[in-house]
């Protein structure tokens, strides 16, 4: 309902409906948001300082706590960065165990936003169904690398844990359990009434919108985009899947509009997707090396004789990651770029909100599966509280500056 | 017989003094917790829901989490302290009643952990907040995490 009276509303940065630190003010008419601005910057701990200051192999493991729930696409990233640089052959072998890694993170965490976003439309008994079949991913994560949450996988020019005959076992087990479970799941979340009524036609991302703002991911394929890292610039074990294809809501035969149901959809097609992956891989599996063999410091040796510029790109269960590096002869690179999903997709929070109801905000914030803690990258600082705009021209010069400069030094 | 009633504080709020003492046998069953996070990675708040979710299932013990830091015993707070967040810590924990607890989820919290260099931190916590209960790891295990809660019953009792 429109109204005449305009008023602001604050939520966040600390907010009980994001578990995460981010600020929006909404300008209200009504019951209607007319506009919204967003803060982020609270959970900026500075890692692409930090990473200048560390070796190649300790940054993996920095990377790995960018993002709690992609613990594995960023260092992943990175190490094809690295390996793009270095030009080191991947075996085939670790190509296909971090393929199956990569989807069990995407498997985990897509099973984790569809419980979050049943709980932001106040669905709990759907939030604890999901969460409590979701234990089942990472039983089989523990078993077969050592943790829960972050896995401690990646090396350069490899990985560090081979699936032995009893992970593979394990995992043929989980692939039953979900495979029998999928459709029961599938049904509950797309076509039950209460929640096709609190998603149908809200947060609307139309197509041409979601190319202006760079939507990557779910998000994207939800407004239909066919855009799949994993199919445009595939890497690792993705090169020989024949069958692999950008999930759009067409194949369960509606036409996108890019509303949340959409991008619901896409994430629920997505479990099975990475099912159908992982179960081709324990299929394909070759044998042979898991790694080049050499420790830590013969791989710091070899990358501290070169100079150059890498770059690495990986689907991520939100969207495209992408890493960038410059190495200079040192023991650690010259500089990091680290870019993240919702650094894109944050954006497209601004014409989803506008023209919605109060009550559906948190839903469409949630809708894009939204990672604070990976893009909170930059942050300005200053004591007497003063605020700055910088325009576009400003800032494009100041980066052509400053990676000029650090190329030169 | 067991009084599952919730004993609130009665706090004259322009002195911050209390006006009558405060039975704390009433208050060792039972905790409510308020997360918060202050420049976590994720992890950790992950961790704390898998806690509370049936697998683990720590609402049994009568441990839930609220949506305001007026309602809460217990400020669960992840991740290190950014220069950013500072102020809202300290607000927030202005907020909770006493008596309150505080448990530092995650390793970064406690010391920083792996962004020890960075130039955005204003924690550790402990350095601008008493802080009760320490749980390890990145990130702790959800076992970990209601063990920290079963330490912060002991000290509650102790009080």
């Amino acid at each position: 309902m429109k109204s005449d009276i305009v008023y602001p509303l604050n939520i966040g940065p600390v907010h009980p409906a994001f578990k995460e630190p981010i600020k929006f003010t909404f300008r209200i008419e009504g019951e209607q948001v007319a506009g919204v601005d967003i803060d982020f910057g609270y959970t900026h701990r500075g890692i692409e300082k930090i990473a200048l200051e560390r070796n190649y192999i300790q940054i993996i493991y920095l990377l790995e706590r960018v993002c709690g729930i992609c613990s594995f696409s960023h260092p992943l990233a990175y190490c094809l960065a690295i390996e793009d640089v270095a030009e080191i052959q991947v075996p085939d072998r670790a190509r296909y165990i971090r393929t199956i890694i990569g989807e069990l993170e995407r498997l985990h965490s897509h099973l984790l936003w569809t419980g979050i976003a049943a709980h932001e439309i106040g669905f709990d008994t759907l939030f604890m169904y999901t969460w409590n079949i979701r234990e089942k991913v990472l039983d089989c994560l523990e078993e077969f690398t050592g943790n829960r949450i972050n896995y401690g996988m990646l090396t350069i020019g490899g990985v560090r844990r081979d699936i032995t005959p009893e992970n593979s076992e394990t995992i043929t087990r989980m692939l039953e359990y979900y495979m029998e479970l999928y459709d029961r799941a599938s049904e509950i979340l797309l076509d039950d009434l209460t929640l096709r009524a609190r998603t149908e036609g809200i947060g609307i991302l139309s197509r041409e919108q979601a190319e202006m703002f760079c939507a990557v991911g779910p998000t994207a394929r939800g407004s239909g985009l066919l855009k799949d890292v994993r199919i445009d610039y595939p890497v690792n074990a993705y090169y020989d899947i024949p069958w692999l294809n950008p999930i759009s809501p067409r194949d369960i035969g509606k036409e996108p509009i890019g509303d949340v149901y959409d991008r619901m959809a896409v994430r629920v097609l997505e479990i099975k997707q990475s099912l159908n992956v992982i179960q081709f891989c324990m299929e394909n599996l070759p044998e042979g090396d898991i790694n080049s063999g050499e420790g830590a410091v013969k791989i710091i040796n070899k990358l501290k004789k070169l100079e150059g510029e890498g770059i690495g790109r990986y689907e991520a269960p939100r969207g495209e990651v992408c890493h960038y590096v410059i190495l200079d002869n040192q023991e650690h690179p010259i500089q990091l770029k680290v870019k993240a999903p919702t650094y894109s997709n944050g954006f497209t929070w601004i014409p989803m909100l506008t023209n919605i109801e109060i009550a559906d905000i948190p839903i469409v914030i949630a809708s894009i599966d939204p990672c604070v803690a990976c893009a909170d990258r930059m942050t300005f600082i200053r004591k007497d509280g003063a605020k700055e705009r910088y325009s576009w021209d400003y800032l494009h010069q100041k980066s052509i500056q400053k990676y000029k400069r650090s190329a030169n030094q | 017989m067991v009084y599952y009633y919730r004993c609130y504080n009665v706090i004259d709020n322009n002195r911050g003094t209390y006006v009558k003492k405060i039975n704390y046998k009433h208050l060792k069953r039972s905790l409510w917790a308020y997360h918060m996070n202050t420049g976590s990675c994720n992890a950790c708040d992950i961790e704390i829901l898998a806690t509370l979710m049936p697998r683990y299932d720590a609402e049994r013990f009568g441990i839930k989490l609220v949506g305001s830091p007026r309602h809460a015993d217990v400020l669960l707070v992840t991740g290190t302290v950014t220069e950013k967040i500072k102020d809202k810590i300290l607000q927030v924990y202005q907020q909770v009643p006493k008596p309150k607890l505080v448990m530092i989820i995650g390793s970064c919290g406690a010391t920083k952990g792996v962004f020890h260099e960075s130039y955005a931190m204003a924690g550790p916590l402990d350095t601008l907040l008493p802080v009760d209960v320490y749980v390890p790891g990145c990130p702790p295990r959800p076992e970990a995490i209601i063990y920290g809660v079963a330490k912060a019953w002991e000290k509650l009792e102790e009080l």
